[in-house]
């Protein structure tokens, strides 16, 4: 913190900025139209992942009218700035969430930004890492800082251990089921418990990733060895001595035992089931054997009417399993879900089977890097046999930005983060679950969980 | 940006929950490197008959002549959730928006209203309820007032509400400050915390 501005506002400095063609390409030119220079140049990184292709061979050319001048110009603001640039083709392009942690640009302890709102996801590392818009971006840019209103806190505890076949995607939509979309509203997040200290880093990047969906402010968990041994060598994490210097930091970081928080929140790790949502919100959740709630039955009367818009648009009916339901896409990718354990694990339920007959089954990896490595381990191979298009890396459409879409009233399962009407193009029907899910559902051409596919029970 | 001070304007009540900024404007109508041509693709899902074209839907609120020259948007609660994307304030801007009314907002969507000069105010569920029931009633008579400088947004005869704004963002609206500028001002501490801030490690060149 640099200093206090008074009435409980910082001014906070920023240690790292991300963007992207989307939403930075907006910030470089504003900075550039009023020809205010970037205080520190070499702590901003930029990448195309949102609106680039993902097809085989791509270039700057996209299927989004108007999409290459987003590329172009981003490419051109980029190189006058004299900022960072993963462009189309080099090894480090990617998600910005999934490349920042690869590339150790993220750390413990740092203050993290990119007008991106999944910025969020990067907390997983101990870093205070937030969304924010251009115009907060260029002040970044410009300044150094931020200012910034301390968020109130809240800690949420999953206790004890996870049942088999249960994944951190399916403990944010638990959490976020449980408590609305807006049950975060105000506060900065921290996980942490048994279960959040049992996960792999990327397993954490998927909890912290949805924290926005929570509406919260950010999500973030204390580093620890796992952290550590994840940052260790790579491309910008501190080497030799300020490397030990780090350590040193870091050590220092968790909430101690005491600590207060505005609120508290506790969950058993063991009630929680694979989940997947059946509305139009991250906050319209149910566990994936269950049965679609009756909006007749909510009391509060905006969540009723909320779930009957939803209900219509998603065409299912109240009291009914979800489990069964025809799907007509299948995607696994975008920053919550698209790294090297995700593609493991949907590759096991893959291996040797076929995707269903009339069902687009679609996987674009999270980096260049993952893909890179999925490709090495064979997994390519095993996605493409089982009928999955094999993409390059990117967004792709995880959102969609007037490119590629699955088609009108199209029943999609998706290991993405947003089930908004018409996100992954106009009037498509997105139910969110982890990547297990969507790979089981895939292959039976319906609504499944993997067990089903195994043994073919519910 | 140009300063907020007071208004008096047609509402427009849209009291949905969970209103998302790709529903605001959806990414497909964001097609140039621009904040601006915005204003037609808000709420283009829902305002438009179907997604190519602009054909009005006559059942969306907005396409009621009534509130033709709306500039309140009252709704509700998490409004603005989802993305970060600040077109979405843009496009409210750009179509005539002045303030929005809502039991709580997305948090990034929030500032970027600042940063922008629109202003969002946070009012009880049922006072946001009893409002947008008056301004149905007759929306070209029935005009709100918003008062940024007391904090009060009036209604219908003797119903007036108070609303909380931090200081830093009632300054900037009501001064339309570009934050940049001022944040400059402080130069010096900004430099004094770069070469005292331990964090050796963290420095990249
Ligand atoms: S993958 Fe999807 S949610 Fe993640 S940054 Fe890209 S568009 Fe946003």
């Amino acid at each position: 913190m640099v200093s206090s501005l008074g009435d409980g506002v910082d001014l906070l400095y920023i240690d790292r900025i991300f963007l992207h063609e989307r939403t930075g390409s907006i910030a470089l030119k504003g900075l550039q139209e009023k020809k205010r220079p970037l205080r520190h140049p070499e702590n901003v990184f930029c990448t195309i992942d949102h609106i680039v292709d993902t097809l085989p061979g791509r270039g700057d050319e996209t299927l989004m009218m108007g999409g290459k001048d987003f590329i172009q110009s981003t490419r051109a603001s980029a190189r006058d700035a004299g900022i960072t640039f993963f462009d189309i083709g080099d090894a480090q392009q990617g998600i910005v969430h999934v490349i920042s942690p690869e590339q150790a640009i993220v750390l413990p302890g740092l203050t993290v930004i990119c007008p991106d709102s999944h910025t969020c996801t990067q907390g997983a590392f101990g870093a205070l890492a937030f969304g924010v818009g251009s115009t907060e971006a260029e002040h970044a840019m410009a300044t150094g800082c931020l200012r910034l209103e301390k968020p109130k806190t809240l800690q949420i505890s999953f206790e004890g251990q996870l049942s088999e076949g249960v994944t951190a995607k399916d403990m944010i939509l638990y959490l976020i089921g449980k408590y609305s979309a807006a049950g975060g509203s105000g506060y900065s997040v921290e996980f942490c418990g048994d279960a959040v200290s049992a996960l792999d880093m990327e397993a954490r990047m998927t909890l912290c990733n949805m924290a926005v969906e929570f509406g919260a402010f950010t999500g973030m968990i204390a580093p620890d060895e796992k952290t550590i041994a994840y940052l260790e060598g790579r491309p910008y994490a501190p080497k030799g001595v300020d490397w030990t210097r780090a350590l040193c930091d870091w050590q220092n970081l968790e909430s101690d035992e005491k600590a207060n928080f505005d609120k508290k929140i506790t969950i058993n790790a063991a009630d929680i089931p694979p989940m997947i949502t059946w509305g139009t919100s991250p906050g319209q959740a149910m566990a994936l054997d269950g049965l679609v709630p009756d909006s007749a039955k909510m009391s509060d009367p905006h969540a009723q009417q909320a779930a009957e818009k939803a209900l219509a648009y998603m065409d299912i009916h109240p009291g009914r399993p979800l489990s069964g339901l025809a799907i007509d896409g299948a995607f696994i990718g975008s920053c919550t879900n698209s790294r090297l354990s995700d593609l493991r694990r949907a590759g096991e339920i893959l291996k040797g089977r076929k995707v269903a007959e009339g069902v687009r089954a679609i996987c674009v990896p999270g980096s260049s890097a993952v893909k890179r490595q999925a490709e090495a381990e064979g997994l390519d191979r095993i996605f493409t046999d089982a009928g999955f298009e094999w993409r390059e890396s990117g967004c792709s459409m995880c959102f969609y930005a007037g490119g590629e879409s699955f088609g009108l009233e199209q029943r999609v399962v998706t290991s993405t983060n947003r089930n908004f009407e018409s996100r992954q193009g106009p009037r498509v029907r997105s139910h969110l679950a982890s990547p297990e899910t969507v790979a089981a559902s895939a292959i039976m051409g319906h609504i499944a969980s993997p067990k089903e596919v195994e043994d073919g029970t519910l | 940006m140009e300063p907020f001070k007071k208004i008096t304007a047609v509402g427009v009540p849209l009291l949905r929950i969970n209103v998302d900024t790709d529903c605001i404007i959806p990414s497909r109508e964001m097609k140039k490197v621009s904040k601006v041509g915005l204003g037609e693709g808000l709420f283009a899902g829902w305002r438009y008959k179907d997604t190519s074209g602009r054909e009005p839907d006559p059942d969306f609120i907005l396409n009621d002549d009534r509130y033709s020259d709306a500039q309140i948007l009252l709704s509700g609660v998490n409004f603005g959730c989802g993305s970060s994307r600040e077109h979405a304030v843009w496009a409210l801007v750009e179509y005539g928006f002045k303030a929005i009314l809502a039991p709580s907002f997305g948090g990034i969507f929030y500032n970027n209203c600042t940063r922008n000069g629109l202003l969002p105010i946070i009012l009880a569920e049922e006072d946001i309820a009893l409002l947008a029931e008056w301004v149905a009633e007759n929306p070209q008579e029935n005009r709100l007032v918003i008062d940024l400088v007391r904090q009060i947004v009036s209604g219908p005869e003797a119903v007036a509400f108070h609303f909380d704004i931090s200081p830093q963002d009632k300054d900037m609206l009501l001064n339309g400050f570009d934050m940049i500028d001022v944040t400059l001002q402080r130069e010096n501490e900004i430099t004094a915390f770069e070469q005292q801030d331990r964090r050796i490690w963290a420095k990249l060149s």
